[in-house]
């Protein structure tokens, strides 16, 4: 690939540790701001309706989230260190300017953490309405924290509040590079985004069960809250990644370039769909004339930028880029049906469709959101490659100059491994033990209820 | 002037970090050593009850201190980070491992693997002080030059003041922890688990107190400049009062007085840490760098101030929220009251 990026060991190292890193934990972060809401309205609805399967899918839910958040919380703390031991040329001229949406987002992990607290271990000895109300914080938390994150990142994307004068850093305003002319769109993609990954992960458990014959009250409603406020966030999402994505026309030109694979820029540009971008030209794909110039300009002769325009060292990886923006459209766009389907038939039955293909396919939606998710984070990282900050700082000049990072990198691999396999043995024994009828007995710990 | 009040909000939560989340990961230090699984239950119950709902609230003030400490100083953070890469990835690999482990052991359903989680908690709540510890002691000595990797990849965290760093580090967390959970006991009227942790508590505030002792000879050889600064008025008020607090702290477990032994405990923690910055001042890496010349400018330091106060506004009050519903055992197991969600649910 891009020689210049891949030629130092360390930086290689130094990457692949971040994007694993940060890759497996954007799924928990996502389910910790989506997954409370949705918690949310399963425990209102109980109080309002006195339907005990609500209350009782919203106690499960909360053991769940328990799992879930911690392993949230841990593979979040490690990002913190990693941004100090890796990359001491983004944080060394950077870290005052970026700094404070982090000091703030510890406020808002700081309120999420403690009231997490007392929603789980709550249900017994809290009064109801408390208990009820603990739950509000963790959601507002998960809202704000989100958009400090997406702050800090949008700012890579789009520096601003610092003047660069001979390399040095000055006149540094932190509240300008919070408020960075990428932030809105970037947190109101990235905050629907964690509840279309909520809301379909959750779902999509609830049919599997259906499909398997668990065709209970609770299995429904179990179904039903998460998937309505996925189906929600989808036509919006559609419509945000529009913006998103036609704003890096100008904003980032070289990264729309590759998402959409135009190799020579100009006026009445093909969409293409699909193919692979080889020594300048564009192999085996299907082209719509005109079509990705109108999706980015509203015109099919408007005017697009090209890698043509791009020096060669200043492209990020082409083709990574393009496939994962691609499956990140396409995924979207078959959720979008889904979620029409599921509202058309909604609205004129007052039940979700009947067929064994919708179920399927809503059991599908739950990795296919977190695909599409997972896809659109490497197409703005990547994209945004060979810059760590947009235009000014290139990625390789950023990596620590310490030796050894590669064993860092192993060792971080298998920890990972570790994690991975211990969370999903974990839920799959919480899903058990409540079909079951019972939470796990603990002989080595307390007795739980 | 406003670069010495960041620093000292730092050491806040540097201080908080130390007494909350090393009273969990000092827990699991005691879950460790607890024996096996019928003989270690009832100790491992009640640790299991005292840190659950709070430790991932505990866990926060290190990510409040990275953050302050990147974005007021942060030619400093990437020195450490760079050059202290090993432990401080040790350490962070650890707190995964003890979060992990500690939500995972729960869930486990043969005695085996909550064995197997079992110690990846604990020998990771053992581990992690240890790393952090290290880097504290290469700090404190001087062994971070100023830029990217600059230092000794090994020597600046596997030295004398180091060692003696992460050792410590271990044993006060220990510490703090059995006379927290001494406390927790005593609050469910559990005589016997209170005996046995006050006996624990007892043992490790006295290895603690003789550590210090020879810590005194490690730190005049090996870190000359931190142990003139310690020994300097300032320094040697805050260790006077490190050393009469911890002595106070034995005495009043001694004579079973719980609930004034914890706060007698977090003070001699709290003040050998804030020694350590007297013992520092001016200098944020010894010889290399004050912080004056490290502080960013007024502009971020001030939106630091505002962070500081929104988390004071918002955060303590609810953190002491928390702790009060935990000390009232409203959190977690027990008898169901009648006003509950779960009494809610039953009735209907």
């Amino acid at each position: 690939m891009d020689g210049p990026l891949f030629a130092d060991l360390n930086l290689l190292a130094a990457r692949n540790q971040m994007a694993i890193s940060l890759g497996f934990h954007i799924i928990f972060a996502a389910l910790g701001v989506g997954f409370p809401l949705i918690t949310l309205i399963a425990h209102w609805r109980g109080l309002r309706t006195g339907d005990m399967h609500y209350l009782e899918l919203a106690r499960r839910w909360s053991k769940t989230m328990a799992v879930l958040f911690a392993v949230g919380a841990v593979s979040g703390t490690i990002l913190s260190f990693e941004m100090g031991i890796l990359w001491p040329g983004l944080m060394g001229p950077f870290g005052d300017v970026i700094g404070l949406p982090f000091t703030l987002e510890a406020v808002s992990f700081f309120l999420e953490a403690i009231f997490i607290g007392i929603y789980l271990y709550g249900w017994k000895r809290l009064s109801a309405r408390l208990h009820f109300l603990s739950l509000f914080p963790i959601v507002v938390s998960g809202i704000t924290g989100s958009f400090f994150i997406l702050s800090a990142n949008a700012w890579m994307n789009n520096p601003a509040g610092f003047r660069f004068i001979d390399g040095e850093v000055t006149n540094v305003d932190p509240w300008a590079a919070m408020f960075n002319s990428g932030v809105w769109v970037q947190y109101a993609h990235m905050l629907l985004a964690a509840y279309m990954v909520s809301g379909f992960v959750v779902a999509g458990v609830y049919a599997w069960g259906w499909m398997q014959g668990r065709r209970d009250p609770h299995h429904y409603l179990g179904f039903m809250i998460p998937f309505t406020v996925a189906a929600l966030a989808s036509p919006i999402q559609i419509l945000v990644g529009d913006v998103a994505a036609r704003r890096l026309i100008d904003a980032q030109p070289a990264k729309f370039a590759a998402m959409e694979l135009i190799p020579e820029g100009g006026t009445n540009v093909p969409l293409t769909v699909g193919g692979i971008y080889r020594d300048g030209e564009v192999v085996g794909a299907i082209e719509i004339p005109g079509l990705a110039s109108f999706l980015g300009t509203r015109d099919f002769n408007g005017e697009l930028p090209g890698l043509d325009q791009i020096p060669d060292d200043e492209r990020p990886p082409v083709n990574i880029v393009h496939v994962s923006f691609q499956v990140m459209v396409g995924l979207g766009v078959l959720m979008l049906v889904l979620s029409a389907i599921f509202g058309i038939v909604w609205w004129r039955h007052r039940r979700p469709p009947q067929g064994r293909w919708f179920w399927r396919s809503a059991a599908l939606a739950g990795a296919a959101s977190v695909i599409a998710m997972e896809a659109g984070w490497i197409t703005t990282e990547v994209g945004r490659q060979p810059w760590i900050v947009y235009g000014l700082v290139r990625t390789a000049d950023a990596v620590t100059e310490a030796d050894g990072i590669i064993w860092s990198l192993i060792g971080t691999t298998i920890v990972y491994i570790g994690l991975t396999a211990g969370t999903i043995i974990s839920l799959r024994r919480i899903a058990v033990g409540f079909r079951r009828g019972r939470d796990v007995a603990t002989p080595y710990g307390p007795p739980s209820g | 002037m406003l670069a010495n009040a960041i620093v000292a909000m730092i050491w806040m939560g540097i201080s908080a970090y130390a007494v909350f989340g090393g009273a969990d990961f000092g827990a699991g230090a005691w879950d460790l050593v607890a024996g096996g699984p019928e003989k270690g239950r009832r100790a491992r119950a009640l640790i299991e009850q005292a840190i659950g709902p709070v430790w991932e609230a505990n866990h926060v003030w290190l990510i409040f201190v990275l953050v302050f400490l990147w974005t007021a100083f942060p030619e400093v953070f990437v020195s450490i980070g760079t050059t202290m890469w090993i432990p401080l990835t040790l350490a962070a690999l650890g707190i995964i491992f003890r979060g992990s482990g500690f939500a995972f052991r729960k869930w486990a359903d043969t005695v085996g693997r909550q064995r197997f989680y079992g110690a990846e908690f604990a020998g990771a709540s053992v581990l992690t002080p240890f790393f952090l510890g290290t880097v504290a002691g290469g700090v404190a000595s001087g062994r971070v030059p100023l830029g990217n990797a600059v230092g000794d990849t090994f020597g600046s965290w596997l030295n004398p003041t180091s060692i003696f760093g992460g050792v410590m580090a271990v044993v006060a967390t220990a510490y703090v922890a059995a006379v927290l959970i001494t406390r927790e006991a005593d609050l469910d009227h559990d005589a016997e688990m209170a005996d046995y942790f006050r006996t624990r508590a007892l043992i490790t505030g006295t290895i603690a107190g003789a550590l210090s002792i020879v810590g005194i000879f490690i730190l005049a050889n090996d870190a000359p400049g931190l142990f003139r600064g310690l020994t300097s008025a300032r320094g040697i008020v805050l260790l006077a009062i490190s050393a009469v607090a911890g002595l106070a702290s034995l005495y009043l477990l001694y004579r079973r007085h719980y609930f004034a032994a914890r706060p007698a405990a977090a003070l001699a923690t709290v003040s050998v840490l804030w020694g350590w910055g007297a013992g520092q001042y001016p200098w944020l890496l010894a010889d290399q760098v004050t912080i004056a010349q490290a502080a960013a400018s007024d502009r971020v330091l001030w939106a630091l101030v505002i962070a500081f106060v929104v988390a004071g506004l918002l955060a303590i009050p609810a953190l002491l929220w928390l702790y009060r519903l935990t000390q009232s055992r409203r959190l977690g197991e027990g008898e169901m009251r009648a006003d509950s969600t779960e009494a809610l649910m039953r009735d209907r």
